[in-house]
């Protein structure tokens, strides 16, 4: 069938529009002069400089700690109520419920929780922000584990029930298996969101222990400097290798099961 | 007779008790979860707008509906009203581009169209303020487009600090947002429709009216509420590139919370961003009834 010429405009306007200030950042970022917006030649001392923030540093270990504590507390609640929901509920309301971090504007999640947090009388830190992590996180592990609960056959699991098995063994030696792939795609997603996640942290967090999304924050807030774009050309690397590995992991995993 | 009786009742409570413990097992832990730290927080932070404001800060449980009223003075209606015309551009612009392109990857070959479709996720991995702070060096005084017009003898302009930064901004944030839904509706589409309505006599712009657009508006939909709310509820982009006034809702909570420190006021701010949620849920779950 004829494809429309004259949609090709917008098509790559799109894919110029999006790359544009990436490749401007990763060029910038090996400028050996000090002005963000004129090249004069190739040096390495921005990424020196970052080397030497320990700000950034800091930042970066808070984030890591949040990341993998919100994954591994919002995978296993995010898994169990994923079966749950799909086995255990026929309720509309509860899947609501479960989706509902997913919808809902990180604003208001995030000053709702800062409410609660001051109800309580809790103090905010690192533990804070985990906490909160783990809320938009078990929604997105529970939305793809339950993606995955659809295709996988009950049959199988009817058999070990039939055969005697409680709904705990049921679910070690016949569910969780068959779900690996998209617990790990869920795992990942929700680690993901927890390293780039601002608003949300930037309510929960102390100003003693601010992530590095909060960082870059008052970074730029400050002023432009190169050694943001060499922050951000390591970013983009880093991210966009997760990226392909998880797409290869999720297809390695769905080939394995 | 007896003996098979009992034995019939017990594992009739049996596979009760086993399913009552499958419940409690699976469902309990997450549930819990999100009660204590999703509807509790939320249901706290929606009931503030009811009270009155502490003097110093905090909340005085007295009902009061002042806070409501002060929602509809012109001072901080404009800025609501700003803010869904801002979003509004924004979702408008971002489809204009957006569904070209949906169709476009929808009709390449198998192996391009995830290539097209990784390169329009791609930059959405990257950190969101990152994405931001490229524009500032794009679009400030000293920047590079400032840089490419002084070479063509033009300028220098003021990108940055007004709307139209703002806007692109949003859309430069969610457009694949947009993109994935569209991409999805267009690629379920039957191309015979397409053709049968070629076939009958209508131009391509006829039949995209009447066959294509219809049977992809659920994804049209989608695609405008994904870029619509999280535009809507900004605090970050109008900061950064807006110039730090408060000219959005999401300032304006923002500030009412961490600077004003009015809570009650910010929860009803709140409630107007959760309020027009709502109704765009409902209009989407319409739309997805019709088609």
């Amino acid at each position: 069938m004829r494809k429309p010429r004259l949609l090709y405009v917008p098509f790559w306007a799109t894919y110029v529009f999006l790359y544009t200030p990436i490749v401007v950042l990763v060029v910038m970022s090996f400028n050996a002069g000090k002005s963000p917006y004129n090249f004069e030649g190739l040096s390495l001392k921005w990424y020196g400089k970052l080397a030497g923030n320990a700000t950034v540093r800091e930042g970066l270990v808070n984030t890591l700690i949040v990341a993998v504590g919100s994954t591994v507390l919002a995978t296993v609640l995010g898994t169990l109520l994923a079966v749950g929901l799909a086995r255990h509920s026929r309720s509309r309301l509860l899947d609501g419920l479960g989706v509902l971090p997913a919808i809902l504007p990180d604003l208001v999640l995030a000053i709702g929780l800062l409410v609660f947090y001051s109800t309580v009388k809790m103090t905010l830190g690192l533990h804070s922000v985990l906490l909160a992590h783990t809320v938009f996180g078990m929604a997105f592990v529970t939305a793809v584990v339950r993606t995955r609960l659809t295709h996988t056959d009950t049959s199988l699991e009817e058999a070990s029930r039939d055969l005697g098995g409680t709904p705990v063994t049921t679910f070690v030696r016949i569910t969780l298996p068959q779900l690996m792939p998209g617990i790990t795609a869920g795992a990942l997603l929700a680690f993901t969101l927890s390293v780039d996640e601002f608003v949300i942290a930037f309510f929960t967090a102390a100003p003693t222990t601010p992530t590095l999304p909060i960082v870059i924050y008052s970074m730029v807030r400050f002023g432009v400097t190169p050694e943001i774009n060499a922050l951000a050309t390591l970013l983009l690397v880093v991210s966009f290798t997760v990226v392909i590995v998880a797409q290869r992991v999720t297809r390695l995993t769905e080939s394995l099961s | 007779m007896t003996r098979s009786t009992v034995s019939g009742a017990t594992a009739i409570s049996r596979s009760r008790r086993s399913r009552v413990l499958g419940r409690l097992v699976f469902l309990g832990p997450g549930l819990t979860y999100l009660i204590v730290l999703l509807l509790i927080p939320l249901v706290l932070v929606l009931s503030y707008a009811f009270f009155r404001r502490g003097r110093f800060g905090g909340v005085i449980y007295e009902l009061t509906g002042e806070n409501f009223t002060r929602l509809v003075d012109p001072l901080y209606l404009d800025v609501v009203l700003g803010s869904l015309k801002l979003a509004t551009a924004a979702t408008l612009i971002a489809l204009l581009f957006g569904y070209p392109t949906a169709y476009l990857i929808a009709r390449l070959p198998a192996k391009w169209k995830t290539i097209a479709l990784i390169a329009i996720v791609l930059p959405f991995w990257t950190n969101f303020l990152i994405r931001i702070y490229a524009w500032i060096v794009l679009l400030s005084g000293p920047g590079l487009v400032n840089t490419l017009l002084g070479k063509l003898g033009l300028g220098p302009f003021e990108f940055l600090y007004n709307d139209g930064a703002i806007v692109t901004g949003l859309i430069y944030s969610y457009l694949p947002l947009m993109v994935l839904p569209l991409y999805a509706a267009i690629e379920k589409l039957d191309p015979q429709l397409r053709e049968a309505s070629a076939n009958l006599g209508a131009k391509p712009a006829r039949t995209f009216v009447s066959v294509t657009l219809p049977l992809t508006l659920p994804g049209v939909i989608t695609g405008c509420m994904f870029v619509f709310v999280p535009s809507f509820g900004n605090f970050v982009i109008p900061e950064l590139l807006g110039g730090g006034r408060s000219i959005m809702v999401g300032n304006l909570i923002r500030d009412q919370f961490l600077t004003a420190r009015d809570w009650p006021f910010g929860a009803t701010l709140a409630m107007a961003l959760i309020a027009v949620l709502i109704v765009l849920l409902l209009l989407q779950a319409w739309s997805a009834r019709r088609a």
